[in-house]
């Protein structure tokens, strides 16, 4: 770790007798997009707000770009930008009066004009925020996002609710700011955006990391073998399929057998054959590749799903 | 100081794209005007000129409405988390508002000096300074309150049940709709604790008695140590995000805010002449006592 931009340590955060937040630890680089991986209710916006000067923390130590986010939150604003979940504009401002407004409100300041054109939003210069669609109303949060010039980039959720095309749009351009060495701090319940845009992943869950590193580490960590997802008519005990040939691991998940194999087409022979004699049938059988869902399940023994 | 003035100008500009605000700052208050003018007063320039002091009242203590209304929707639609990252402060968000609501309220009472003189030939207004003074006052103080009511509600419903509450006592025992020589005596004293009197008894001795500034020291000083008092507390209060609720205690806080009119109030009841100067301006338009029923002779 040369120079972390942006560290947490031990982090903490209660909601009256709720802890939202248990000891949360990371740092992350300049240039560097950190993706927070999770379900709802993981912890990953209160962590995320308290970075941005939005929440007080409990207990622990954070810093962003050298600050504290409670102590400098004014000098802090200037330096990063955000994308948050559930925000939204004034219906009747328009979307240039948006860049502009928002633009005023610093030192440091990027053409709302070339914002628009890099954003698509040219045509959409004069409209009305109400009149947008939600493809449209997230290019221009990422847009305002980025009317400072800001040292750290925060997306929360950035894609969510958004059907899949529009959600590549948006991976499309957080991929390019990716390639400026924007240095992004996002979160996402999507094992595919984390995948695909993410150099660092901390897998969340109950208000700690439960794993953290790239998605290739933390895919060959959780023994890079394929995921084959088979239901069954009865019940099987967990034991009798590990003992299958090629079987890394198998357990029940929300009613599927998950079996993580190292040679799957043995593996499935082998469990055709062993329902057979069973007298068990096979109801479905689904073979995926190996991603961070599976260190999700491996971790936590539940599904990343809402 | 640069944040204040660009969110100024925003809420300025949002509002004026409102329609809701279209029909109540210009289409009610001439509803008001023409009732009052018309009908009461029948016309008669003088009688126009005593009411032209309350209906400026309803319409600068109208301000409390808007404006606040919106700041609690920003809050439940997410808008103001939005600028809660930004370097905005509170004290911008919250000053903006009051003084939208400042120019704002300008078009609607030149219009309704223009009626006054152009369908009503209104001459004499009085003293003019005194009436600018006070609407400015009364503007900001108004809206100040309507600030304490956004931070104190969770919602906007709360916000409408709570402004409806404070709006129809000040609008009926301030003199602002029914002239205060009009009220039993128990409600003229009532009248004394609440600041609307004092921005109505005011505006109208300013318009019709054309008493200079320095004679209204007490209704200036009042209304504008409130206008501190309120800024101040809605500043402390301010929530940015929708599911912070405010705390109980919070509310208690609020009716501190009462507490210098109802000194004044007090002191006004037993030391006062504020129903006496009323009862006389409105004799003085004629002897009998009620202007909707018999003929009014201008002086």
């Amino acid at each position: 770790m040369a120079n972390p931009i942006l560290l947490v340590e031990n982090l903490v955060k209660r909601y009256g007798s709720v802890e939202a937040v248990r000891g949360v630890s990371f740092s992350v680089e300049e240039g560097e997009v950190f993706g927070l991986l999770g379900p709802n209710g993981a912890g990953k916006t209160s962590t995320v707000e308290i970075l941005e000067g939005l929440r007080d923390l409990d207990s622990g130590r954070v810093s962003v770009c050298g600050l504290d986010p409670q102590r400098d939150s004014q000098k802090l604003k200037h330096e990063i930008g955000a994308a948050l979940q559930s925000t939204s504009l004034p219906d009747k401002l328009r979307v240039m009066e948006a860049l502009r407004l928002f633009s005023s409100f610093y030192k440091r300041r990027r053409s709302p004009e070339e914002l628009l054109k890099r954003f698509g939003l040219e045509e959409k210069r004069n409209a009305f925020y109400s009149q947008l669609s939600g493809g449209q109303k997230q290019r221009l949060a990422l847009a305002m996002a980025l009317v400072n010039e800001p040292k750290v980039l925060f997306f929360d959720e950035p894609t969510a609710g958004l059907d899949p095309q529009v959600r590549r749009e948006i991976y499309d351009i957080i991929e390019e700011l990716k390639h400026e060495k924007k240095t992004i701090v996002m979160t996402t319940h999507y094992i595919e955006e984390a995948e695909r845009l993410c150099d660092r992943v901390a897998i969340v869950d109950h208000g700690k990391v439960v794993a953290l590193g790239t998605p290739r580490d933390l895919k060959s960590r959780a023994g890079g073998a394929t995921r084959i997802e088979v239901r069954l008519s009865k019940p099987e005990p967990e034991g009798a399929l590990k003992n299958l040939e090629g079987v890394a691991d198998a357990r029940q998940v929300d009613g599927t057998y998950v079996i993580h194999s190292n040679r799957p087409p043995q593996t499935i022979v082998a469990i055709v054959k062993h329902l057979e004699a069973e007298g068990n049938e096979l109801v479905s059988l689904e073979i995926a590749s190996p991603s961070l869902e599976d260190v999700f399940i491996e971790m936590t023994g539940r599904r990343l799903r809402d | 100081m640069k944040n204040f003035a660009t969110l100024t100008r925003m809420r300025i500009q949002l509002t004026l794209r409102n329609k809701m605000f279209v029909f109540f700052s210009l289409v009610m208050p001439f509803a008001f005007f023409f009732l009052y003018a018309g009908i009461f007063a029948k016309g008669q320039p003088q009688v126009v000129r005593f009411f032209l002091g309350p209906v400026l009242s309803l319409t600068v203590m109208g301000s409390f409405w808007g404006l606040s209304a919106a700041l609690v929707m920003f809050r439940e639609q997410g808008i103001l988390r939005r600028f809660h990252v930004t370097p905005v402060t509170a004290s911008d968000m919250l000053a903006s508002s009051v003084v939208a609501n400042y120019v704002l309220i300008f078009p609607t009472i030149l219009l309704l000096f223009f009626l006054s003189r152009s369908i009503f030939h209104v001459v004499h207004f009085g003293n003019l300074f005194s009436s600018f003074i006070l609407i400015s006052i009364g503007a900001i103080s108004f809206s100040s309150m309507g600030l304490v009511v956004a931070s104190v509600t969770n919602t906007m419903q709360e916000t409408q049940v709570i402004n409806q509450l404070i709006w129809l006592p000040l609008i009926f025992l301030s003199g602002a709709t029914f002239p205060l020589a009009f009220l039993p005596h128990v409600a003229q004293q009532f009248s004394l604790f609440l600041p609307a009197t004092y921005l109505v008894q005011g505006l109208q001795r300013a318009i019709f008695d054309s008493v200079p500034i320095w004679q209204l020291g007490v209704e200036v000083a009042s209304l504008a140590v409130w206008a501190v008092l309120t800024f101040f507390l809605s500043a402390q209060l301010f929530r940015w995000e929708p599911e912070v609720k405010v705390p109980r205690k919070a509310k208690l806080f609020v009716l501190a805010t009462a507490i210098p009119f109802l000194l004044l109030g007090l002191w006004e009841n037993k030391y006062g002449n504020i129903p006496v100067l009323a009862q006389s301006a409105y004799d003085s338009l004629s002897k009998p006592a009620n202007p909707g029923t018999s003929p009014v002779r201008p002086k």
